[in-house]
């Protein structure tokens, strides 16, 4: 009888390789639809509301709105796809998984735990930016295929967003790599260990609030959500999908949250780093007891915790602002985050040439 | 083998979209099989170990430059039928280029069989070999001055291409953003206290 750990170790690579991804997936979908169910019970509870509170979990008491992902999910299942008369049925049809698809795929390069991803990748940094990048033609694509206006409309504003705070975003990710001094995301977290003010976000706190507020606007998140802006163009990009293929923007568009969620995390708050590391020695009586000592480590727990904080602050933010107009969009972007930006990577360099700071170059 | 197999595979589906670009109707269409082509180059890229190189392509063309391709082409409507109305006329000049580059090809796969190695020898790199890496040293070590100038040139350009394009048009009714930022409550709200119109 061999055990779990050999059997696993006997599988050849790539089948290791899928049950990786099969588990991230699973993971992440089932992420997605309870972070919906969190949006709506977090600006609930902000608006003085209950949120959801019909459907339980097959009928068990105390589990109230436990239940509500999988009654929306059978719901959009159930519902008819229309597509429009003079739609483009191709284009109409692909869109959807265009936006889908890289919001999983980035999951790749992401160092889940302590010295592992699925692809340990030494340009993680680069995969990264340039699959957030793709995503764009997921929204583009529906809005001109729905031969409709407001899609249309939906689909222009999101173009243009998208390619001025990417700007800012890869900016900001340069002042990260300048203090890694890889593009590897792994050893982006490694570096930063130490205690918490060695996590980027002391020493880089500039880039990690551009970083924050452009991957707010590049989920097209509120107050950055002029793309769907229901008061002025209906639902903007996905105006004339419905079911399951409006269920798969939506799915796009939480999964892209958790990935900027993960991404901030890792970037500027030490990732699966525990913070009480530079605080209990590694020797200490604290990290031997049997829970926990495992609790106060390191591990996928604190990435966790970290990405739920910022889940969190994206629905706070929805339920705080009103939408920004158009042209304080651009402004913000092109006339104050790239700025922002370039400042400090001169500042980083500075400090860099006289050691200041835990620079590794 | 099975890295052959995929390499022709890409190449197929290179070739495929690289003539769809051209012989589409819709400038829309092509647009795409643009993006299609950059995708399957940065895939036959990173099959010769070039992933930085790959990595960057999807990210410049596909992430920035074919998004406003896109954009233009969505936007402006083109007539297919008037920009095709040249093609009699120029083709010859079609047919040159093609030549050419048939005959580029052909010179590559000519040398290769007369015994002379373009590359030098190219050996695979060890496992643990960064591309990455090696190119960020060999870019900031020994081609640190082409690249600055480089980058003066892009600058350069930039700004031309915005000081060619921006016209001050006379009557235009533009906000003025330091006013609007600098506006207090105080200027646009007037709180009146009353008292209650019904006894309480």
């Amino acid at each position: 009888m061999h055990s779990l750990p050999q059997i696993w170790n006997a599988l050849p690579g790539f089948v290791q390789s899928l049950a990786f991804i099969l588990a991230v997936t699973i993971v992440l979908i089932l992420s997605v639809a309870y972070l919906t169910l969190l949006e709506r019970k977090i600006i609930g509870w902000m608006q003085l509301r209950r949120g959801p509170n019909r459907v339980r979990l097959f009928g068990i008491p105390n589990t109230e709105y436990i239940g509500q992902p999988f009654a929306d999910v059978v719901k959009l299942l159930l519902k008819e796809i229309v597509i429009p008369a003079r739609a483009n049925g191709v284009l109409f049809r692909i869109a959807p998984a265009l936006a889908l698809i890289p919001a999983f795929a980035t999951w790749a390069v992401i160092p889940v735990a302590p010295g592992f991803a699925i692809a340990n990748v030494d340009a993680g940094l680069l995969y990264v930016l340039s699959l957030t990048s793709v995503g764009v033609y997921g929204v583009i694509l529906a809005g001109w295929a729905s031969n409709s206006k407001y899609a249309f409309l939906g689909a222009m504003r999101s173009a243009a967003q998208i390619v001025a705070y990417e700007i800012a975003m890869g900016f900001a990710l340069v002042g990260v790599l300048m203090a890694a001094g890889s593009l590897n995301l792994g050893v982006i977290v490694e570096h930063q260990r130490g205690m918490v003010a060695a996590w980027n976000w002391f020493w880089l706190f500039p880039l990690f609030v551009v970083y924050f507020i452009s991957g707010v606007a590049e989920t097209n998140r509120a107050p950055f959500d002029v793309a769907e802006g229901e008061s002025e163009i209906v639902a903007g990009f996905h105006v004339e999908y419905s079911g399951m293929a409006f269920a798969l923007f939506f799915l796009a568009e939480y999964a892209n949250m958790i990935l900027i969620a993960a991404l901030t995390a890792i970037f500027f708050f030490g990732g699966w780093l525990s913070p009480f590391d530079g605080y209990i020695a590694a020797g200490s009586a604290l990290r031997e007891l049997p829970v926990l000592g495992l609790l106060i480590g390191d591990g996928t727990h604190w990435l966790l915790v970290k990405m739920l904080f910022f889940l969190i602050v994206f629905l706070w933010l929805r339920a705080t602002f009103p939408r920004y107009r158009y042209d304080q969009i651009m402004r913000l972007g092109w006339k104050v985050l790239i700025p922002v930006t370039i400042v400090w990577i001169a500042v980083e360099g500075v400090l860099c040439w006289f050691r200041i700071g835990p620079w590794r170059a | 083998m099975f890295v052959e197999i995929l390499f022709y595979a890409f190449a197929a589906v290179l070739l495929v979209s690289g003539l769809t670009v051209i012989t589409s109707r819709n400038p829309v269409y092509s647009a795409l099989s643009l993006v299609l082509c950059f995708v399957t180059s940065a895939a036959l890229w990173l099959l010769i170990e070039a992933e930085f190189l790959a990595i960057v392509l999807v990210l410049v063309y596909v992430g920035a430059v074919m998004v406003l391709f896109l954009f233009v082409v969505m936007m402006l409507n083109v007539n297919v039928e008037r920009v095709r109305s040249g093609f009699t006329r120029h083709v010859w000049l079609g047919v040159l280029v093609t030549l050419l580059v048939i005959g580029e090809i052909v010179g590559v796969v000519v040398a290769r069989q007369l015994g002379v190695d373009p590359t030098r020898g190219g050996v695979p790199l060890a496992p643990g070999y960064s591309n990455t890496t090696e190119l960020g040293v060999a870019l900031f070590t020994r081609f640190a001055y082409p690249i600055e100038l480089a980058a003066m040139l892009l600058l350069v350009a930039i700004v031309a291409a915005i000081a060619l394009t921006m016209r001050k048009r006379r009557g235009l009714r533009v906000q003025d953003i330091s006013a609007q930022v600098a506006v207090r409550a105080s200027e646009r709200i007037r709180i009146v206290k009353m008292d209650a119109e019904r006894p309480q």
